[in-house]
């Protein structure tokens, strides 16, 4: 295990112990994960880090509502079938005379011909499939599977238990190698039964203070130990607050680099009111964090120092 | 990565079946492939490490973030009394009492009790744990129930979580530090009484209060408010949907021909005319009356976060009367002081605090009945319960059926509709659907066969 955290930590990724460990069942059961959590703790991320970890390509099915197979899977690329129709039909003009187009004169041909377009050069291998084509071991990751509806999840059962896919034309189509499959979802919806049962599941959170504040150093090297405390617990303040969009991680991340682009060497509340617009993106976000935040860094720096030694 | 794990020790592999066992007692749906892969999971990863072992464990058998909680609730009972029941069957006994806590006086041990519960090392904590109870044994307190000695022990000691007892010199505990401590403590107490006792007390449930996740109020607004927005977008789509399945979608002559240039003059693809999609036009009656104060918090907060998502709401407060509140979300944001807000401008609706249905159809159908057509929803919270005044059945009719769907969400279970003043069934009828709702488990569950999910079999007669 803490060789996987090491390989994950070597390409960016810090993770925690549990996140580390599902990483390491899922290249070594070959089970597909199911990554939750809110907004921006870096379920996509891992993913990301899990496929340069472990020098895989990242194939990745963004997902949305409407998210159909075509999209998904594969399509049959009809300009091609068509040119390729056109050409036979033009073709054989001799063979059998002027014999209008679609009579049974050409049967055989036609039955070839149907053959020939419903093959693999014909098809337009979409994320889902391409993963499970490839000859090289690949990450697939799905993002957002909970912005799809439930028969786009009945879908990928198949791909997430047997790694197949079956297309009518052309038969089962099944993985070469064996992908690391990671889904994400936000939980706005209930994912079904029959999905999770498939996966292994790990539900992210917001880090402790302190591992924040290694991704924040890791992130941002130049930043001051002392500075990048100073800025984890303030968002870490923010986040206790009910607000529409509570900040990410990339956001402290972001913000640890304005503040070093900007010079700041302490966070009080001028500072803390230019650079606001960084971690909160809400009008509404934005007066209550000044009212709430605002207020508390601009008491004397003694007072907070106190409480935190 | 310990490649060769040690493969699992006989007794284990009944221990973990049993312990899944016990999660499906408390509903979590752990099937037969669950406990494979946890087998397998367990082939991979050394079971000889209790935080591996609990994370495999976890990542293969609880699949959402409150079955982890029940499962992290059972875990720590269930391999707990595992052991427990073992070491009576083999008759393993502790003779040894913890020693040396004759030698400390109380300032020493709380001392010492205190730096290791700012260190947080588990076996340091299980060490002082004992060292507490033996002290506190000697003393001659124990009562013989665990959980007030718990609480005595942690009194004498003087442990104090941060922010409370601000007595200067010691540095303050965090208070889920302290808790960790107390864990042990109880669990200790536990063994004792069990050695004692030489049997388990028998295994209760979890408290419903246990294992629902540790919320505050503005938590739960925010899970109302994922229900909501997961509300608008399917009534959003709802339209789209439906009426491509169920009637023919009209061709877009000119935009088909376009499309079949591509295709070598082929109309394959048709291209349809874009379908206006349903504007949700909503209007909200929520019942702020005594008969429901459990739920109006509830009620109120899932008016807000509708207010957040739709433009084109109008919401209203009705006890007696009714009272249109829109302008009061419009103005306001924060959830605390739109509740003041309301009932101090509820009170417009209130005369003698009992509800009269009858007067708010009434007076809802007057005002708003020009504006009704059958692209808006009306969705009502209440209870139907009139205090015996006229329900007025016929008005609400007339309102469902110039609206384009009516929904009913009651705050009692079904099982208490129509009996005392409840007239659920007078007004059920006119409903496209009524639910019971006073969680927001219900709120998605309305929010899915709103989506169109199951059928709206459930509208009565």
């Amino acid at each position: 295990m803490s060789e996987v955290k090491q390989a994950l930590a070597r390409v960016g990724y810090l993770a925690d112990e549990p996140a580390a460990l599902v990483a390491y069942l899922a290249q070594e059961l070959g089970k597909p994960v199911l990554v939750e959590g809110p907004a921006g703790v870096g379920k996509t991320e891992l993913a990301k880090a899990i496929s340069r970890a472990t020098d895989r390509t990242l194939i990745r099915l963004q997902c949305y509502e409407g998210l159909d197979e075509a999209k998904s899977l594969y399509e049959w690329n009809y300009r091609k079938q068509l040119l390729r129709i056109n050409a036979q039909q033009q073709q054989p003009p001799d063979a059998s005379s002027a014999s209008p187009p679609g009579a049974s004169g050409s049967d055989s041909g036609r039955a070839s011909t149907l053959d020939e377009i419903f093959s693999e050069e014909f098809l337009l291998t979409r994320p889902l499939l391409e993963a499970i084509a490839s000859t090289e071991p690949v990450v697939l990751l799905i993002d957002e599977i909970d912005k799809t509806d439930q028969e786009f999840e009945a879908m990928l059962l198949e791909v997430l238990s047997d790694f197949q896919i079956s297309i009518p034309e052309l038969g089962v189509i099944e993985a070469r190698t064996h992908p690391i499959v990671v889904l994400t979802s936000n939980n706005s919806r209930e994912l079904t039964e029959a999905l999770k049962r498939r996966c292994l599941y790990l539900w992210l959170d917001y880090p402790e203070v302190e591992r924040e504040m290694e991704i924040v150093r890791l992130h941002a090297p130049e930043l001051d130990a002392r500075l990048a405390r100073r800025l984890v617990e303030v968002i870490h303040m923010v986040r206790q607050l009910d607000l529409k969009k509570p900040p990410s991680i990339a956001e402290s991340i972001d913000w640890a680099r304005a503040l070093l682009l900007l010079g700041a060497d302490d966070i009080d509340s001028s500072v803390f009111e230019r650079t606001m617009s960084i971690i909160v993106k809400h009008r509404s976000d934005i007066d209550l964090v000044a009212e709430r935040i605002g207020v508390q860094l601009g008491s004397p720096p003694g007072l907070e120092a106190g409480a935190a030694g | 990565m310990s490649r060769a794990a040690p493969s699992l020790p006989p007794g284990l592999a009944p221990r973990i079946v049993g312990f899944c066992e016990e999660l499906r007692g408390e509903g979590v749906a752990v099937g037969t492939a669950e406990i494979l892969d946890a087998f397998a999971a367990l082939e991979a990863v050394p079971w000889t490490d209790p935080a591996d072992f609990r994370e495999a464990l976890a990542a293969t058998i609880a699949k959402s973030q409150e079955d982890r909680r029940v499962f992290e609730l059972l875990f720590e009972r269930y391999f707990f009394r595992a052991a427990e029941a073992e070491a009576l069957d083999r008759e393993i006994r502790e003779d040894r009492r913890y020693e040396g806590g004759e030698r400390l006086d109380l300032d020493q041990l709380r001392e010492a009790i205190r730096q290791a519960i700012a260190q947080g090392n588990d076996g340091e904590m299980r060490d002082a744990a004992r060292l507490a109870i033996a002290a506190f044994g000697r003393r001659g307190e124990g009562s013989g129930v665990v959980g007030v000695d718990v609480q005595r022990i942690r009194r004498t000691l003087g442990l104090q979580a941060a922010g409370r007892g601000a007595d200067g010199d010691e540095p303050a505990l965090e208070r889920d530090q302290i808790q960790g401590f107390e864990r042990h403590l109880r669990r200790e107490l536990e063994r004792a009484l069990i050695e004692r006792t030489a049997k388990l007390p028998p295994s209760r449930p979890l408290a419903e209060l246990d294992r629902a996740l540790p919320t505050s109020p503005t938590q739960d607004l925010a899970a109302v408010h994922r229900a909501v927005a997961q509300l608008k977008r399917r009534l959003a789509t709802l339209g789209h949907e439906q009426r491509g399945r169920k009637r023919a979608a009209a061709v877009d002559m000119r935009r088909t021909m376009r499309a079949s240039l591509e295709t070598g003059g082929v109309p394959l693809r048709l291209r349809y005319r874009p379908k206006r999609p349903r504007r949700p036009e909503i209007y909200v009656l929520c019942d702020v009356s005594t008969s429901v104060t459990s739920a109006s918090v509830f009620f109120l907060s899932v008016l807000h976060a509708l207010h957040d998502s739709f433009r084109k709401l109008r919401s209203f407060v009705f006890i007696e009367r009714i009272s249109e509140i829109t302008e009061v979300f419009e103005r306001e944001r924060d959830f605390r002081a739109i509740s003041e807000k309301i009932s101090r401008e509820g009170g417009v609706a209130d005369v003698s605090g009992y509800t009269d249905y009858g007067r708010v159809w009434l007076e809802f159908f007057d005002e708003i009945s020009e504006d009704l057509d059958p692209r808006s929803t009306v969705i009502v919270l209440g209870d139907a319960r009139t205090n015996g005044r006229e329900p007025h059945a016929e008005v609400f009719a007339r309102v469902a059926e110039r609206a384009g769907r009516t929904f009913w969400l009651n705050p009692e279970p079904r099982l208490y509709w129509n009996y005392g003043d409840s007239v659920m069934a007078a007004y059920e009828r006119h409903c496209t659907a009524a639910f019971e709702c006073w969680t927001t488990k219900h709120l998605e569950d309305f929010v899915n066969v709103v989506a169109g999910g199951a059928p709206v079999a459930e509208a009565g007669g």
